[in-house]
């Protein structure tokens, strides 16, 4: 990789390192008990508004299971209104192009798609969504999907800090409060940014030119930079277009394709550092947010390397894939000349390590062992750094399946934060742990030996498995992205990507929330000499060791059939 | 429950008015008071008429023109995409190579010669803007020679037309094909 690579690269970090901090600090404030934050004198009276309006009563707490029941009802009607408006699309106002209604399967998919914040993209966005769904639709439940994952996480804190208390605060709360303090005024700040790199944003349909030679182009329009502000802070990534963050009108420049890198990091990193305040232990935050950005850095210079090294195959062609002056070489099928093969590793690592599936190169065409590292992050669990939430959600899981190890080991009970960890706990780790490896692995064995599945790949060999692994992969982790070769539009795949994704979302969330309801009730004991501390470098090690080892275990025998097999084959 | 869709069904109708309405207009508001240019699509004129936008490829296909990158949407821009074609995929090591032949042909390189990699590889969004610098290099004999200009004049043109790395280290130099053609047909007259 160039100098220049690896500048990038130390550039990003350096960022991170100096924003996550305090924005972390600052979330701890909109989710602390103490209820105040910045600005509350202006959102305070919104707030209390919106209550009013829904006649949820705020100072009205839940248990972990009213709590999950007001999820599983947001998401539930989320899908229904999302569904309804795709499949009515062509009877509704604001379709300057005259779209028809979505096609049932693909509403469907859409629907849970972006309800579970997945953004899995069945649709091209440019010729089968109305301006009307992509604001209305698509881009609320990037805002509101994004909220609701922070909301469990908030939950989940409340769990671990607090003593002796059986309710873990309310969701309706949480979720206006992280849609109106966090995700807006962000989202806001990065869109009016990406319209100044040329990011469109109006309500024209197309404009037709006549080319310098004469040929006639259909120049699209479209409200993209508001809805690709909030996709990339709120680990989205469903495109407003069909070649997503690749695209020119969405990521039109290298300093904004940048920018946009760091805006799909900032929120799950800075949540580590959140953690750390809300539990009144700043140390457990930095040790979280080591163990993120460790996974993090070392996948995104594997991925970094691996495309800038280029694809064997076309050097044998006579193809110069060298790095020079004058070409950033590398390999360079499905990338962008202003991005090249390093800016797009680093994209493709930060987003399958956060449950963001917006793609500025095509993973499909990627070297396979390079793909492989996309695919390998995200059967990682998502934790490095995760979705907006879920991902600082999964790594706790993480740490209390490694306590739990540990305390094996030395035969002493398992404690986190000072709150014993029994059998129940441990059963609840272990639904979460098994769930998204059944469904992956159970999809994609299915898938590998039926014909309806099959006639689906864009790819045959290794490479078509690879591209069955990444699509179940991608859904059940709800990441989003897409070895794009595999037509998800097909019946199979648009509906069995359905109950990956649920099952991603859900598989999560009631276990962290029965968990968090859990440890809530229960009082801290005292710490002593022979409790594990869980801050130190050699703790966050054996995090490291739990999520690689159970991911290890699990899923290599299906990537060696895989991403490894086509890069010896090559 | 019931009490928990109702709540439900009211916040999605309250986030939807402020996330899905306000602020998509507010954007827009702002934007097109800040950077009308940009948010409409950075469309370049000539002669008072569009021509296309300064962000996406259009196929050039003459010899006195710079041609773009290969596309995998034939640089139709109510769509994009790429491939999708993996690293083994004989499809594309097929098509690689009839394009590499071509692009020696027209540029009069020697048979088996080495050629730029982003000459001969779809990209992402099948409407990439840039060339590479050494694709552009190699097309400079091609269009000084069609248009019976210098060299040294056309290159002089490839370095205006070089969007160079952000900062000095983020992304990669490119070439802004449209942008070079125009120039191009402005310095003939």
């Amino acid at each position: 990789m160039s100098i220049e690579g690896w500048l990038q690269f130390l550039l990003l970090v350096a960022v991170v390192l100096a924003t996550a901090p305090p924005l972390g600090r600052y979330i701890a404030r909109v989710y602390g008990d103490e209820r105040t934050a910045p600005g509350d004198r202006v959102l305070l009276p919104v707030e209390r508004a919106v209550y009013r309006i829904c006649r949820v009563d705020p100072d009205r707490e839940q248990h972990w299971t009213g709590y999950a029941l007001a999820v599983l009802a947001f998401t539930a009607v989320s899908f229904g209104f999302l569904y309804a408006l795709l499949r009515l699309q062509g009877a509704l106002p604001l379709n300057p192009l005259d779209l028809p209604g979505v096609e049932p399967r693909i509403a469907f998919n859409t629907a849970v798609s972006f309800a579970t914040n997945t953004n899995w993209q069945t649709y091209a966005g440019e010729a089968v969504m109305s301006p009307l769904s992509q604001m209305a639709g698509l881009g609320v439940q990037n805002f509101v999907s994004a909220a609701a994952g922070m909301a469990v996480m908030a939950a989940f804190i409340r769990g671990l800090a607090r003593r002796g208390t059986a309710t873990l605060g309310n969701f309706w709360v949480d979720l206006v409060r992280g849609t109106l303090r966090i995700l807006l005024p962000m989202s806001f700040l990065m869109a009016l940014f990406l319209v100044g790199q040329g990011t469109v944003q109006n309500f024209a349909g197309k404009t037709v030119v006549t080319t310098v030679e004469g040929a006639e182009q259909l120049i699209p329009g479209g409200a993209a930079a508001s809805q690709i502000a909030i996709k990339q802070l709120g680990t989205n990534g469903g495109g407003f277009f069909d070649a997503n963050s690749a695209h020119p009108f969405e990521n039109a420049t290298a300093l904004g394709n940048f920018v946009e890198t760091w805006s799909i990091l900032v929120i799950p990193f800075a949540l580590a550092f959140a953690f750390g305040h809300l539990v009144n232990d700043r140390r457990q935050g930095r040790a979280a947010f080591g163990i993120m950005i460790g996974v993090w850095a070392a996948m995104s210079i594997a991925a970094m390397v691996l495309e800038s090294a280029g694809n064997p195959l076309l050097t044998a062609l006579g193809v110069d894939q060298s790095a020079s002056a004058l070409q950033s070489g590398g390999s360079m099928e499905g990338k962008e000349v202003r991005f090249g093969p390093a800016a797009s590793g680093l994209w493709a690592a930060s987003t399958t390590g956060t449950s963001n599936g917006s793609v500025n190169a095509m993973h499909d065409s990627f070297t396979p062992l390079g793909g492989g590292t996309a695919l390998l992050h995200m059967l990682f669990g998502e934790v490095s750094p995760g979705g907006v939430g879920v991902g600082l959600n999964g790594l706790l899981i993480m740490a209390i399946l490694a306590v739990f190890i540990a305390g094996l080991m030395v035969g002493r009970t398992p404690e986190y934060l000072g709150k014993k960890i029994g059998a129940t706990e441990i059963k609840l780790v272990m639904l979460y742990l098994l769930a998204m490896p059944a469904v992956v692995l159970g999809f994609s064995a299915v898938s590998a030996v039926s014909d309806g599945a099959l006639s689906s790949l864009g790819n045959g060999g290794p490479h078509g498995l690879s591209e069955i692994l990444y699509a179940y992969a991608s859904t059940a982790n709800n990441n989003g992205s897409a070895f794009g070769g595999l037509d998800s539009t097909t019946w199979w795949y648009a509906v069995t990507a359905g109950p990956a994704m649920l099952a991603g979302r859900f598989f999560l969330i009631i276990p962290v929330l029965a968990v968090a309801g859990a440890l809530g009730r229960k009082k801290p004991a005292p710490a002593s000499a022979g409790t594990l501390p869980t801050h130190t470098p050699l703790f966050g090690g054996m995090v490291v060791g739990v999520v690689v080892i159970t991911a290890g275990l699990t899923f290599f025998p299906a990537l060696a059939l895989g991403p490894v097999v086509e890069h010896l084959s090559l | 429950m019931l009490r928990h869709l109702l709540a439900a069904a009211g916040m999605l109708a309250v986030l939807t008015a402020i996330t899905g309405a306000a602020y998509p207009l507010a954007v827009t508001g702002a934007a097109q008071a800040l950077f009308p240019e940009r948010a409409n699509g950075s469309i370049v004129e000539r002669d008072g008429e569009p021509v296309g936008s300064e962000l996406l490829a259009q196929s050039f296909t003459g010899p006195g023109y710079f041609h773009p990158r290969p596309s995998a949407v034939d640089y139709d821009a109510a769509d994009s995409g790429g491939s999708n074609l993996g690293p083994s995929s004989p499809e594309l090591l097929d098509g690689v190579e009839e394009r590499a032949e071509t692009y020696r042909e027209e540029n009069g390189l020697a048979a088996g010669a080495e050629v730029p990699v982003d000459a001969v590889t779809a990209s992402g969004s099948g409407l990439d803007p840039h060339i590479s610098p050494a694709n552009a290099r190699i097309q400079a004999d091609r269009v000084a020679q069609a248009r019976g200009l210098d060299r040294a004049e056309v290159l002089e043109l490839v370095e205006q037309a070089t969007d160079g790395r952000a900062l000095g280290v983020l992304g990669e130099e490119g070439v802004n094909v449209l942008k070079l053609n125009l120039a191009l047909d402005e310095a003939a007259g």
